[in-house]
């Protein structure tokens, strides 16, 4: 679904979602597959997890989105993904993966207190 | 994010290293009043005891919305009409985002479904009352809703991530539900003769079986300790009726009605709203499937399943048949 | 009791000063949204600044009753729906119509002195101007998506030119409900589309379903005296047929259907004459308030 607000004043082609994005998203068995929605509440605001659903493919993952979670407002832009071609981190190396920045404090502003109440800085 | 990612199977009996870790990791996130989330170790007691909950929960949701798409079509307003239908499509949402925070558990919503239409799970049993009157929009929306809104508000708070978070998105649009019942009984109530008594007769229809709707009495509730202990639940199950006993005791008097219980009263030494006993024969009756409608708000669900089969069949071959297509383009494309 | 982040008071003071932007990010933020509601038709009626002709009226009832008879169609659907996120966009296209209903027959009462809800409960069933289309039973789910495809994509090209009424309030009506049928035609192209190209079973249904509404869509494009006479008040009805072909032709096409070879039913709904079907809808829906007369509800 594009960003832009989308003017239905032409009727010279049938406005719809876009059936190039019917591809991925296998079923498993009769059910329709798995999705994740993203939503962007409001320009200038980063898409933000809002929950899953089901729906045979993209272009109507992207409706069944809409008309499920943007009922109230809630936003001005929907991503969905299926849940199946998201990657995540182990959570079993949580310990390991992410240690590093741990105690590199250095890399924030407050580790620099000599400089505190320097105008400006 | 990406709640829903595949979880990792069953894990293989040798692998009680790796469970002693986890359990350590587990009770520390539960110690600090933290979040588990889906592919965290868990105990398979705590996955078992939330996707019974939040199964459970899922099926009250969509077998709750019967009762009240009883009265879409004959509702008396056009104005209350929206409403009404506005709220009966919130509850498939709600039931929506309830099976998918379940799904995370590791059970997809087509089983979840199976059992549900086999008879095998179960959902809250006011949802097998009828709805006899339209004032049963109204009793539904202030006592039904408004119970559901007292266990569901520390909910929200729940240990798993992913059912707080679709509680906290639930709360938010159920602010609405309890408001509009107890309007449709505010107007009532002020009607004519015949809706006031209309209004009062679902209110006595209605609030014993809303207040049953926290389960069973503390001592008789073996589950309860363990959901606590887990930061599941937050609340034994009396402490949240006898808030609730409180809370429409008070708002019934805007009504200028009265709850058909001569026994509700604040007990000023416990500092706790107190009523009269419930049958609790009844609720294990008609949770045990002999209530008013158990039998035909199961069959209108297995029908709506069940006939619904060949589109959603039909859903799936095309999007095979158009991937299929689009992988022949892409390959006299390369 | 329940933190909502919505914000009321300044939702309907115009799309440029509803407060600071947001701090952060959210998937739940919620508002009511900025539109015209049935409720400020009528409140721009009781003040006098809209006051309808008859001509104006009698038209905007006829658009009233076809929204108001889809709505109670597809009311029916929810908790009955294939699945569950169906259930939720039956029922948004449901909740759609019911608000240009309103608006409409909001408006057009404000010409008799009657509300909304005088209109829909208590009129009988030949003072009803609905087309037979938007009559005709929901059947399976095909035959309510073949029902949808035309009843979309007629009144997306009857509020598209809508919007240039010389009568104000129609054009207001028609152009917030214009963006909402482009939705509902989408809707039904999907389904068209994936009934007619997913299983031999589905195929059937579709084709099935199309020639049982067919015949209820060239009542839609009759002229009559009362368009003639509203000019540019009005949509000319025949003057929208060429697009209506022109574009479900395609999808059709796309779909590998043929547009159903099927003789026209007879219609009259404008003139308040009505298929079988309306009786029994009328008499559910209005059932309970006739059991009390002048109740508020």
């Amino acid at each position: 679904m594009s960003e832009e607000a989308k003017e239905p004043m032409d009727s010279t082609t049938p406005a719809r979602t876009d059936t190039d994005q019917v591809a991925a998203a296998p079923a498993d068995g009769g059910g329709w597959a798995l999705w994740e929605v993203f939503v962007r509440s409001s320009r200038g605001l980063s898409h933000v997890h809002a929950g899953s659903l089901h729906a045979p493919d993209a272009a109507m993952a992207l409706r069944n989105a809409r008309d499920l979670y943007t009922r109230r407002n809630e936003g001005v832009s929907i991503w969905v993904v299926p849940a199946d071609a998201i990657a995540a981190s182990d959570p079993d190396a949580k310990g390991s993966f992410f240690e590093s920045p741990q105690g590199k404090d250095y890399r924030h502003a407050t580790y620099y207190t000599k400089s505190e109440g320097v105008k400006h800085l | 994010m990406g709640q829903n990612v595949p979880d990792q199977a069953a894990r293989p009996a040798d692998a009680s290293d790796d469970d002693v870790a986890g359990e350590a990791y587990f009770d520390a996130v539960i110690a600090q009043d933290s979040r588990i989330e889906p592919r965290d170790w868990m105990p398979a007691a705590y996955r078992k005891t939330l996707l019974r909950q939040v199964s459970q929960h899922a099926h009250s949701e969509i077998i709750g919305m019967q009762p009240e798409a009883n009265w879409i079509t004959r509702a008396p307003s056009l104005k209350r009409k929206s409403i009404l239908m506005a709220k009966v499509q919130d509850e498939a949402g709600h039931g929506l985002y309830l099976y998918s925070a379940a799904e995370t558990l590791g059970m997809s919503r087509d089983e979840m479904t199976e059992q549900l239409i086999a008879g095998k799970a179960r959902y809250s049993s006011i949802f097998n009352y009828p709805t006899v009157s339209w004032a049963d929009m109204g009793a539904i929306g202030w006592l039904v809703d408004g119970a559901a809104i007292c266990n569901q508000v520390p909910l929200c708070r729940a240990s798993y991530g992913p059912y707080g978070r679709a509680m906290v998105r639930i709360c938010k649009e159920e602010s609405f539900h309890q408001r509009q019942g107890f309007e449709i009984l505010l107007e009532l109530a002020n009607g004519t003769p015949g809706q006031k008594q209309m209004a009062q007769d679902a209110i006595n229809r209605w609030y014993a079986p809303s207040l049953m709707m926290f389960g069973p009495p503390d001592d008789d509730s073996p589950n309860s300790k363990q959901s606590m202990a887990w930061n599941i639940k937050r609340f034994s199950n009396d402490e949240l009726r006898s808030r609730f006993v409180g809370m429409i005791a008070e708002q019934v008097k805007v009504l200028g009605l009265t709850l058909p219980d001569p026994e509700v009263r604040f007990n000023d030494e416990t500092q706790k709203w107190e009523h009269g006993p419930l049958d609790w024969d009844e609720f294990k009756d008609v949770l045990a499937g002999r209530g008013p409608c158990n039998a035909q708000r199961m069959e209108r669900r297995r029908a709506a399943h069940e006939d619904g089969a060949w589109v959603r069949e039909a859903a799936t071959a095309y999007q095979a048949k158009q991937a299929a297509k689009q992988r022949a383009r892409m390959e006299v494309a390369a | 009791m329940i933190p909502t982040g919505s914000q009321p008071s300044q939702a309907r003071v115009g799309s440029l000063a509803v407060g600071a932007p947001e701090q952060s990010a959210s998937a739940t933020r919620i508002t009511p949204g900025n539109a015209l509601r049935p409720e400020d038709i009528a409140l721009a009626a009781a003040r006098g600044a809209a006051k309808p002709s008859q001509d104006v009226a009698e038209y905007a009832l006829r658009l009233g009753d076809d929204g108001l008879i889809l709505a109670q169609r597809l009311g029916h659907w929810i908790s009955r729906a294939p699945e569950l996120e169906e259930d939720v966009a039956l029922g948004n296209i449901g909740l759609d119509q019911l608000g240009h209903a309103r608006s409409f027959l909001t408006y057009a009462g404000s010409a008799w002195g009657k509300t909304e809800d005088d209109l829909a409960y208590f009129r009988r069933e030949h003072e009803f101007r609905s087309a037979h289309l938007f009559e005709q039973p929901n059947g399976d789910f095909a035959v309510t998506i073949a029902r949808q495809f035309v009843a979309s994509h007629y009144q997306f090209e009857l509020y598209r030119r809508l919007v240039h009424s010389t009568d104000e309030t129609l054009a207001a009506i028609a152009a917030k409900a214009v963006k909402e049928v482009d939705y509902h035609r989408d809707h039904s192209v999907q389904w068209v589309l994936r009934l007619a190209g997913g299983t031999d079973e589905s195929r059937r249904r579709m084709i099935a379903g199309l020639a049982l509404i067919w015949p209820y869509v060239g009542e839609l494009f009759v002229d009559d005296a009362l368009t003639a006479r509203l000019g540019d008040a009005a949509v000319v009805p025949s003057t929208l047929r060429a697009d209506f072909d022109a574009v479900t032709g395609a999808v059709l096409a796309e779909a590998e259907l043929d547009v159903p070879a099927v003789p026209p039913a007879v219609g009259g709904g404008r003139e308040g004459r009505h298929s079988e079907h309306l009786g029994p809808l009328l008499a559910e829906m209005q059932v309970l308030a006739r059991e009390f007369p002048g109740a508020s509800w």
